[in-house]
């Protein structure tokens, strides 16, 4: 049952072939024994798992199913659960029981989805190579010696290595779709205002976004049908139609036009995942698209940008974590400035305070204009490349990373390295575009993920595309060793 | 950019965390070349440019100023380190 897509599954439980007990099962019997290698889950939430999937069997039964109903999906462990821990990846949060569910969870519950658990994470989504986390790194299923990627990179691996089928992430600069390139599976960011944040532990607010990683395109189709919408609890959700995504998809792209924007095929990417990159738009060309070269020419500014806007947005955003009304709480603190300092310097990890300093620096008296508005003003002109390209093309395509999954360790201690892999990556979330990822072959073992940029609201012609590229090709349904 | 050791320390408590001593020097490295890429954001002009708040250009949304929750202070309570009384408790402030 655990080599099957979301679709697969849905039609088999309908079809009445297992139910969704016996399913839930199946994925829980995996995790427990294969996880030990991985460590992608902080959490697994066993019995609410069954319970959730003999409710699901009775909507079965009744007839009452839509296509996640008893489909169990494994959740990022920065979305709030209501009564299950909710850690974000930080000692800060390790004895946090959230007192609500965010609304990705109440749309999944809605949805009959089983919560199989909470996946691991960099610390408050901060890094590109899960090793930030406090619950210790995950590993790569297709290398165990290699990162997963960051900061979704348990949910990554756990569908990586079938022990669930789905799973949700978060992408405040790539956090979504480096994880699932590196993993070998597809995941979609979508447009900022798309999914719901309530709930979601925020890190950089005017960034983040929720997603579906899973092994399909049109796996992420169904999740997002579910995902998706309007939510009054989030000040900048959008109103806005939610299509029926996977109904949608006919795989058809005959007159695509690709834009290829030349700096993201310049100096620092790897010739190897190059190769695999030009063999994909090679297969797109195949399959009626037309391609043409664009350029983005702030693509430079984007990391230096990012790491501005970020940062100072985290730093107000994790000023909440005081140790006074939940989380963490320094011993024996002396007066109200030793418990502040304390709890958040016991509490939070060394990138996460990396961060909440310079954000703390870019926001102070004095440095403001030539920090944070200077960003913002980039950030414009980094968007309006983006328009530009728009009137041209109808997706924007190039390598998700510039390189394959790199060694746990070997940029664990320079953050600046670590940052310049999401070179690709960053300047979607500073323009609120959504992107995808999708298998697009191996370097050795490891697998590289081809990027699909689109307009706003075009997820419907992303999942599409990368539809088409999975009925042509079979890099999707490789399965890492030891894993089948 | 390079900050020193002071630097490191005022951010540290404008930021209220406690940072040991001795990881007080790799900070300092760290930060500074974190802010020398930041840096490469001067070699552009921006002085006609409006800085950008939402990337679809929305405003907030408002809604009318009603009670729309309801009080659940005893359950958010529960996972608080210190309550007495539906108060949070916290050392002594005022001497």
């Amino acid at each position: 049952m655990h080599d099957k897509t979301i679709a697969e599954l849905s039609a088999g439980l309908k079809a009445g072939e297992f139910s969704a007990e016996e399913l839930t099962r199946s994925y829980l019997e995996r995790i427990e024994r294969l996880d030990g290698q991985l460590n992608s889950f902080v959490t697994v939430t066993a019995e609410r798992a069954l319970e959730q999937a003999r409710v699901a069997d009775q909507r079965l039964a009744a007839d009452e199913a839509g296509p996640l109903t008893g489909i169990p999906l494994a959740q990022k462990d920065i979305f709030c659960t209501n009564g299950v821990k909710t850690t974000c990846g930080s000692k800060m949060l390790d004895n946090f029981i959230a007192p609500y569910d965010a609304g990705v969870i109440e749309r999944f519950q809605a949805a009959g989805a089983v919560m199989l658990g909470k996946t691991n994470m960099d610390e408050f989504a901060m890094g590109s190579s899960n090793e930030t986390s406090y619950y210790g790194a995950v590993k790569n299923p297709w290398d165990l010696a290699a990162v997963p990627g960051g900061s979704s990179g348990g949910s990554a691996a756990v569908v990586a290595a079938r022990l669930a089928p789905g799973a949700t992430g978060t992408d405040t600069g790539g956090s979504i779709r480096q994880p699932a390139a590196l993993c070998g599976i597809t995941g979609l960011k979508p447009t900022y205002g798309r999914v719901s944040r309530y709930g979601m532990i925020a890190f950089a607010s005017s960034l983040d976004q929720g997603g579906p990683m899973a092994r399909t395109a049109e796996d992420c189709a169904l999740m997002l049908s579910a995902m998706a919408g309007f939510d009054r609890r989030d000040s900048t959700s959008v109103d806005r139609e939610v299509p029926d995504y996977a109904a949608g998809l006919n795989g058809d792209i005959a007159g695509l036009k690709i834009g290829l924007p030349k700096e993201y095929f310049g100096e620092g990417l790897d010739p190897e995942v190059a190769k695999s990159i030009e063999a994909a738009i090679d297969e797109y060309k195949k399959l009626g698209a037309e391609v043409v070269e664009i350029s983005l020419p702030n693509t430079k500014l984007a990391v230096p940008t990012y790491y501005v806007v970020a940062p100072a947005e985290c730093s107000s955003n994790l000023s909440r974590f005081d140790g006074v009304r939940f989380g963490y709480r320094c011993e024996k603190p002396k007066d109200l400035e030793d418990l502040y300092k304390r709890s958040r310097g016991e509490g939070f990890g060394p990138e996460v305070k990396r961060r909440i300093m310079i954000g703390t620096y870019a926001l102070s008296a004095g440095y403001y204009d030539a920090y944070y508005l200077k960003a913002q003003q980039l950030r414009r002109l980094i968007r309006d490349d983006f328009v530009q390209a728009f009137e041209k093309v109808d997706v924007i395509m190039g390598p998700t990373s510039p390189t394959v999954a790199f060694n746990i360790g070997e940029k664990a201690d320079d953050p600046v390295t670590m940052y310049l892999s999401d070179i690709y990556t960053i300047a979607v979330n500073l323009a609120g575009l959504p992107g995808m990822s999708v298998p697009a072959g191996f370097v050795g073992n490891r697998p590289v993920g081809l990027q699909v940029i689109g307009n706003y609201f075009d997820e419907q012609r992303l999942l599409n595309v990368g539809h088409a590229y999975q009925r042509a090709t079979d890099w999707h349904t490789r399965t890492p060793k030891g894993f089948e | 950019m390079a900050l020193d050791k002071q630097d490191v320390e005022n951010i540290a408590h404008l930021a209220r965390l406690a940072i040991d001593e001795d990881d007080i020097p790799a900070y300092a490295k760290n930060l500074s070349n974190i802010l020398d890429l930041v840096e490469q954001m001067t070699a552009v002009d921006t002085s006609a440019v409006a800085p950008m708040a939402h990337p679809l250009d929305m405003a907030q949304r408002l809604r009318e100023d009603e009670v729309s929750e309801t009080d659940q202070r005893d359950h958010f309570q529960q996972i608080a380190p210190s309550v007495e009384a539906g108060l949070y408790l916290v050392p002594k402030v005022i001497e």
